[in-house]
């Protein structure tokens, strides 16, 4: 027994109880998929589920890394290790003011994502509202007309970016007293 | 390099670490596209390793079985038994049947809303989830054995299927039709592909998060500030940067701003299951439009002009007429309200996850059993006036038409119904999911065998 479960590991790359949670996982998908053959929208089911993939790890994710590039070079945070972001700084001995400045853009950076991040993910999830989409059925449903949420959106999104300045312009403030109070000979 | 190890002889590894047949997969390894070596050495953030994956999964972990069982038992709520569940022929993928409650009243406030709920505060751990295994997805080669792809492909199933089961959800509760397929069939049936291929992944990576998350107490990891997070140490699976950058947030950092999104979608979202101002909180949901004033100012989820309901249907001559063991009764709306009244306060909820109290006043059904002849109905078949709409009818468990709370409704909040709240008279049933509280009812047949 444990020599051919030593085959089926150096043959099939992984023991026996990979494979038979594997196969029970596609044996379930099998059964699905011709269950669901027979309908005349299987293809497009088959598409959705496909694009949902694709649209999420070959646009979305490159989409919003892309962003997140964008931003730090905009706030000048290094992305790559380099020798003067270590722990230690290098041998050109950034002094204690450049370490300061580069908190804070790396503060100002964080105090863009975030709200960035909280207006893009409220678009993602209430998509169909934002966009008006659904107009038809939502009137047949409840008799009712519905105006686009694109303004509520704007506002909820308005209000993260507003938050998020406000406490940065709090934070920053700090900083500066701090450090200024630490070395009043800088104010010159 | 590998090297045998003689004790157990398991560990020795003289095939490289590839399947059968060898010569492929070691091809494959060799021939490296163009860019793949800038990728695999691109990766920068400091905070991708075991560690973080596995605190998202640990998340996943629990609230998925949740999002799945509640919509299992809503599919449930609809007494597929009767063969009016959607979609109705799902052959063994289904919980055993069995008579739906009615007791709590709020249960299938309760399950659909949770379901809806939590399905739509996880999207951004979903989303962090992948964020933080997508290296993976551009790893060379893609696979050194059949068993590795047979498992990548079930990782498409299963982020194929949780991101199909997020979209059409989200679409179906926000009333936008436009995959142009059946939701039912597709949301039931997306659910069983991404189950089984979750239950895959757990089961093969269980082991691999308990060994993460116990690599360091939470503690730890909870007081270690932005500038003192390092990389964690190098993985089997190459989730750790070869080349890290500096780390801009603190893992604590990403995990928190992960739950801020997932608070801050709660918050907008919890108001449509919940009545007065809270509802209104629901703000970029359709549910948490103001339905309008008076009695009948309440959610409607099929206006009367919707399912063709003309006035002269439910004017004077509107009858009901209820069937049981060989005899008919033909009632007019004086008679009905001319027998006792019950008065109840039931929840109305709706598979979109939105729901609403409202107090109904009507005859109780197993008044009208008794006076069609059949007291102890097995089931009761109700016929509404409409006759296109998928939920024009619906039948009720013996444990539904017999609770002292199930009514034929007439009036609600003290007034009459109106029109799209299904005039002149509705059927409402403790837990009961909304569709099947038959609007503009025009027949009822109790059943002595289901």
């Amino acid at each position: 027994m444990g020599e051919a479960f030593a085959r089926l590991r150096a043959g099939y790359g992984a023991g026996p109880r990979h494979l038979l949670v594997l196969l029970l996982c596609f044996v379930v998908t099998g059964w699905v998929a011709l269950r669901v053959a027979g309908e005349a929208t299987a293809g497009r089911m088959l598409l959705w589920f496909v694009g949902a993939v694709v649209l999420h790890d070959l646009v979305l994710f490159p989409l919003y890394a892309l962003v997140d590039r964008g931003l730090r070079a905009a706030a000048g945070v290094p992305r790559r290790p380099a020798a003067s972001v270590g722990v230690r700084p290098a041998a050109s001995a950034p002094g204690p003011d450049d370490a300061g400045r580069a908190a804070v853009r790396l503060a100002l950076l964080n105090h863009v994502r975030l709200p960035a991040l909280g207006a893009g993910l409220l678009f993602l999830v209430y998509l169909p509202g934002v966009l008006g989409w659904g107009a038809d059925t939502y009137r047949a449903a409840t008799g009712q007309e519905r105006t686009p949420f694109l303004g509520r959106w704007l506002a909820v999104s308005g209000a993260l970016f507003l938050l998020s300045a406000v406490v940065w312009v709090i934070r920053w403030t700090r900083w500066r007293t701090v450090r200024c109070s630490r070395d009043p000979a800088e104010r010159g | 390099m590998p090297t045998s190890d003689p004790a157990t002889g398991e560990r020795a590894d003289p095939t490289g670490g590839y399947g059968v047949p060898r010569r492929l997969w070691r091809a494959l390894d060799r021939h490296r596209p163009p860019g793949t070596d800038a990728v695999t050495t691109g990766w920068r953030s400091p905070l991708r390793g075991p560690r973080l994956t596995s605190v998202y999964g640990l998340v996943l972990l629990v609230t998925l079985p949740l999002v799945i069982v509640t919509g299992l038992l809503d599919y449930a709520a609809y007494s597929p038994q009767f063969g009016q569940a959607f979609p109705v022929d799902v052959g063994w993928l289904r919980l055993p049947h069995f008579d739906w409650p009615t007791r709590p009243a709020w249960l299938f406030r309760l399950t659909q809303g949770l379901h809806v709920g939590l399905g739509i505060v996880i999207v951004p751990v979903v989303l962090a989830k992948l964020w933080s295994v997508v290296p993976k997805l551009f790893d060379w080669p893609p696979a050194r054995s059949v068993a590795q792809v047979l498992e990548r492909l079930s990782l498409l199933l299963l982020v194929g299927g949780i991101l199909f089961q997020i979209a059409t959800g989200l679409l179906n509760t926000q009333y936008a039709y436009v995959f142009g397929f059946d939701f039912y069939t597709a949301h039931y049936f997306g659910a069983w592909v991404f189950t089984a291929a979750l239950v895959a992944h757990v089961v093969l990576k269980l082991p691999r998060l308990v060994t993460a998350l116990r690599s360091r107490p939470a503690g730890a990891e909870l007081r270690t500030p932005r500038a003192a997070t390092r990389p964690e140490p190098p993985d089997p699976d190459g989730l750790v940067p070869t080349r890290p950058g500096p780390p801009t947030v603190s893992r604590r950092g990403a995990v928190a701003l992960v739950g801020g999104g997932s608070l801050m979608l709660a918050a907008l979202t919890v108001g449509q299951s919940f009545d007065g101002p809270v509802r209104r909180t629901a703000w970029l949901l359709p549910r948490g439009h103001d339905p309008g004033s008076g009695p009948n100012g309440f959610q409607i989820n099929r206006s009367a002009a919707a399912a063709g309901i003309r006035p002269a249907d439910t004017g004077p001559g509107w009858r009901l007429t209820l069937r049981g063991g060989g005899r008919t009764v033909t009632l007019d709306r004086a008679r009905l309200l001319a027998m006792a009244q019950h008065t109840a306060r039931l929840p109305i909820a709706c598979v979109e996850g939105w729901s609403t109290t409202q107090t109904w006043t009507g005859v109780r059904l197993r008044d009208l059993a008794a006076l069609a002849g059949v007291p102890d109905p097995a089931a009761a078949h109700v016929e509404s006036l409409e006759r296109t709409g998928l939920f024009r009818r619906a039948t009720l468990q013996a444990n539904q038409v017999r609770d002292p709370d199930s009514l034929l409704a007439l009036r609600v909040n003290g007034a009459d119904l109106s029109p799209d709240h299904g005039f002149p008279a509705r059927i409402i049933v403790p837990a009961l999911p909304g569709v099947h509280c038959t609007k503009w009812v025009a027949d009822i047949d109790f059943r002595t065998h289901g």
